[in-house]
């Protein structure tokens, strides 16, 4: 068949699976809108506000479907928009296909009007991209585009594709789409492992995020119970293991749960799968945990990156343990078991807050959602406070902004959700965060999509303040926020509901409202200026110098 | 080669922005580059990079697998430099007035160099050799003056049959055993 290279374009999508993407238009794109035009019954494309929220959303989509996202801008503002939006998957090693458009090759590298190098700009925040300058190559270069996303650890492409070469044709057929497949580690690579992890006393395993790409929360669990290992994960692992299971201990890191930082620090073996040893876990690289360090990575850059590992297996986390466990013996620790617990009920924080409870608003939402309830979050107290106390059950639920911190990830995040999962969506936001990004609140309106956004409004920069408290004599430079933004007539003129939290006593009424609510709802949640996120583990510092109490 | 420097070989497609890419990922992650050569191999399709860096073990293990990992690396490999040819190539433009040239050119012959331009009070002189001995020429034959000097920068092959083709890979080493 002879094509137009942007019809190829929608025609791989097409083969590729593609059935939702999140887009912007403009000059250098609009020959392949043109084609999107005549595919909308095959997919759905949702223009946002903003091509950041649009990247977002596209980024969110793929964490909620465990497919691969896609969003399409145009050359220069368009692109160097996604530029957040991209960095954002990166660091949490989400696929994505982000197309954008340029300028003809006949006009790139001249400066013209919306010229941007932006696979220049991506380099660092790509697996990988490309530049496509020759017709032929457009269609093997979209398939390899997908294949590279999803494979490995997954991650964003960018192909930028000029003006001329939209236009141009040639020859295409479907290419078949490649599966990921995973090797199967080889025995002697896994036997010390095996070995330590058989002999260890009292193990603590720390998840993270790589168990939810890889779809091992079943073997997790088989893994967790043959060896009577309590289970701590990273932000990035909730949900990957089931938050009222017995063995879990809660949350690791700067503002994990106490006792899990104490467990670490008695443990004889942690054993990482799917997690990196982000300095949000292991602030203090060599005081981190004093027993081994059994390694489970699908990246072999990983291996003895940050941490020093006494043995490890490079591979899919589901294909290593389906492949170690016939070789892991079946023990029972009931004292160990027993010392966790027991830290589980002592290590506990002093709750305090000062007007509307954010904990209880959250423990509200919990307890009247159901199990699969996907909850989001912007970045700052609200989105470490969401981590502690709602209890993730099953992988895919907890949608976050995890390594790079981008403030204005919720809005986006949370429509790519509710698109994917035909779900509601919880979003919780502080309002630094919200004002980021509030502008998407229109595209949720415009979907008809029940996203119930919780502003935890503390008048406040809330992280930065405790920063500030902590580290900085309680300087609080710009971090006060005093903005005239009335949240009802913004609701309002956006076409949402609204909804205020004033008092402890209206939480639960309040969040049953909000979850049963047909359209989009924003709830004015009015929390104190100074409430804390704790416990706190100050950066490079280790579980010794935990902070379980400070004033305001 | 001090005790610190590591010789990387890396076989890379032939195309616009993979040097980028490859500088990039250095800068990106603090590591320095000693000497990076590259040039297209016997097969036009691909490039040799030659890559010189400065680092404990653990440098040169996150550099191997972070290049490793990118999609345009199709091997990379250390070279340890008792197995393999490390050439460099040198080009340095001295003072020569007339009353020195005997004097050059003797010194230019105990080190089999070679002398490529001639002007009324200059001369270019080429030299290919290890790293150590094109220092060893310049420190000699800095007390002439040096106007100007190019070096490319160490390019290497391992001895022997091999090819890079046949190293493992980082990556790959890990998942096939
Ligand atoms: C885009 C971006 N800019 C700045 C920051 C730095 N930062 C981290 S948390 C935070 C405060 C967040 O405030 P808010 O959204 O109101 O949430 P709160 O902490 O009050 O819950 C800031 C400014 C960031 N993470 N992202």
């Amino acid at each position: 068949m002879k094509l137009k290279g942007a019809k190829i374009v929608t025609e791989s999508l097409i083969n590729e699976g593609v059935d939702t993407v999140f887009c912007y238009p403009g000059g250098s794109v609009l020959d392949i809108f043109d084609e999107l035009y005549f595919v909308q019954d095959k997919i759905k494309q949702v223009v946002t506000c903003h091509e950041q929220g649009a990247c977002h959303a596209a980024d969110a989509y793929a964490r909620i479907s465990g497919k691969v996202g896609v969003v399409i801008a145009t050359s220069g503002p368009g692109a160097t928009n996604l530029v957040t939006g991209i960095a954002n998957a990166y660091m949490d090693s989400v696929p994505l296909v982000a197309i954008t458009g340029n300028v003809a090759l006949s006009l790139l590298g001249r400066d013209s009007f919306q010229e941007v190098d932006i696979a220049g700009v991506t380099i660092p925040i790509t697996k990988h991209n490309y530049i496509v300058k020759d017709i032929n190559e457009l269609g093997k270069i979209i398939s390899d585009a997908f294949y590279i996303a999803k494979s490995g650890r997954p991650g964003p492409v960018l192909i930028d594709i000029p003006k001329n070469i939209q236009q141009a044709e040639c020859e295409w057929e479907p290419i078949p789409v490649r599966q990921v497949t995973h090797r199967v580690p080889d025995f002697k690579k896994c036997q010390s492992a095996i070995d330590i992890i058989n002999s260890s006393k009292k193990p603590l395993i720390y998840l993270g995020g790589g168990s939810i790409s890889s779809e091992a929360s079943k073997e997790v669990l088989e893994f967790a119970q043959k060896i009577d290992a309590p289970v701590a994960c990273s932000m990035m692992g909730l949900g990957g293991f089931p938050a009222s299971h017995p063995l879990y201990l809660g949350m690791i890191g700067m503002h994990g749960h106490a006792n899990v930082a104490f467990t670490s620090q008695e443990c004889d073996t942690l054993i990482a799968i799917g997690a990196r040893f982000s300095d949000r876990v292991a602030s203090d690289r060599v005081k981190f945990v004093k027993g081994k360090v059994v390694h489970i990575d699908i990246d072999n850059a990983e291996i003895n990156k940050n941490v020093k590992t006494s043995a490890h297996i490079v591979g899919d986390i589901k294909t290593v343990l389906n492949t170690i466990l016939p070789y892991i013996n079946e023990s029972k620790k009931p004292e160990w078991i027993e010392r966790c617990q027991e830290l589980k009920k002592t290590k506990v924080l002093k709750e305090t807050t000062h007007s509307v409870s954010p904990r209880e608003i959250l423990r509200s939402i919990s307890r009247q959602t159901p199990n699969d309830q996907i909850i989001a979050t912007d970045v700052g107290q609200h989105q470490m406070w969401t981590a502690q106390t709602c209890s993730f059950e099953q992988p895919r639920t907890f949608v976050t902004s995890g390594g790079l911190g981008t403030m204005g990830f919720g809005m986006g995040a949370a429509i790519g959700a509710a698109i994917a999962s035909k779900k509601r969506v919880v979003l919780v936001t502080g309002d630094g965060s919200f004002h980021m990004n509030f502008n998407e609140v229109v595209t949720a309106v415009v979907q008809k999509l029940p996203i119930a956004v919780f502003v935890f409004n503390n008048n406040t920069l809330g992280m930065v303040r405790q920063w500030q408290k902590l580290f900085y004599q309680r300087h609080f430079s710009n971090t006060t926020l005093n903005r005239p933004t009335n949240y009802e007539y913004l609701a309002k003129a956006f076409g949402a509901d609204y909804l205020e939290i004033n008092d402890n006593d209206e939480i639960d009424q309040k969040v049953k409202l909000a979850i049963t609510c047909q359209k989009p709802v924003i709830v004015n949640c009015k929390i104190g200026i100074d409430d804390n996120v704790l416990p706190m583990i100050p950066s490079g510092k280790s579980a010794a110098d935990i902070i379980m109490e400070m004033g305001d | 080669m001090g005790e610190n420097q590591h010789i990387l070989t890396a076989l890379v497609s032939n195309k616009a922005g993979v040097l980028n890419r490859v500088a990039g990922l250095f800068s990106k992650r603090g590591y320095n580059i000693e000497s990076l050569s590259v040039a297209f191999t016997e097969d036009r399709k691909y490039s040799r990079m030659t890559i010189v860096v400065n680092g404990d073990d653990y440098v040169l293990e996150q550099i191997t697998k972070q290049l490793d990992k990118l999609i345009d690396v199709i091997h990379v490999a250390q070279l340890k430099p008792e197995k393999s040819v490390n050439r460099e190539l040198l080009l340095v433009k001295i003072n020569a007035p007339a009353d020195k040239r005997t004097e050059i050119e003797s010194t230019i012959r105990m080190y089999k160099a070679k002398a490529v331009d001639l002007s009324p009070k200059s001369m270019i002189i080429e030299l290919t050799g290890e790293s150590n001995k094109i220092d060893g020429f310049l420190q000699v034959i800095s007390e002439y003056g040096i106007i100007e000097m190019a070096r490319t920068g160490l390019t290497a092959l391992q001895r022997g049959f091999n090819s890079i083709k046949q190293f493992k890979d980082a990556n790959e080493e890990e998942i096939n055993g």
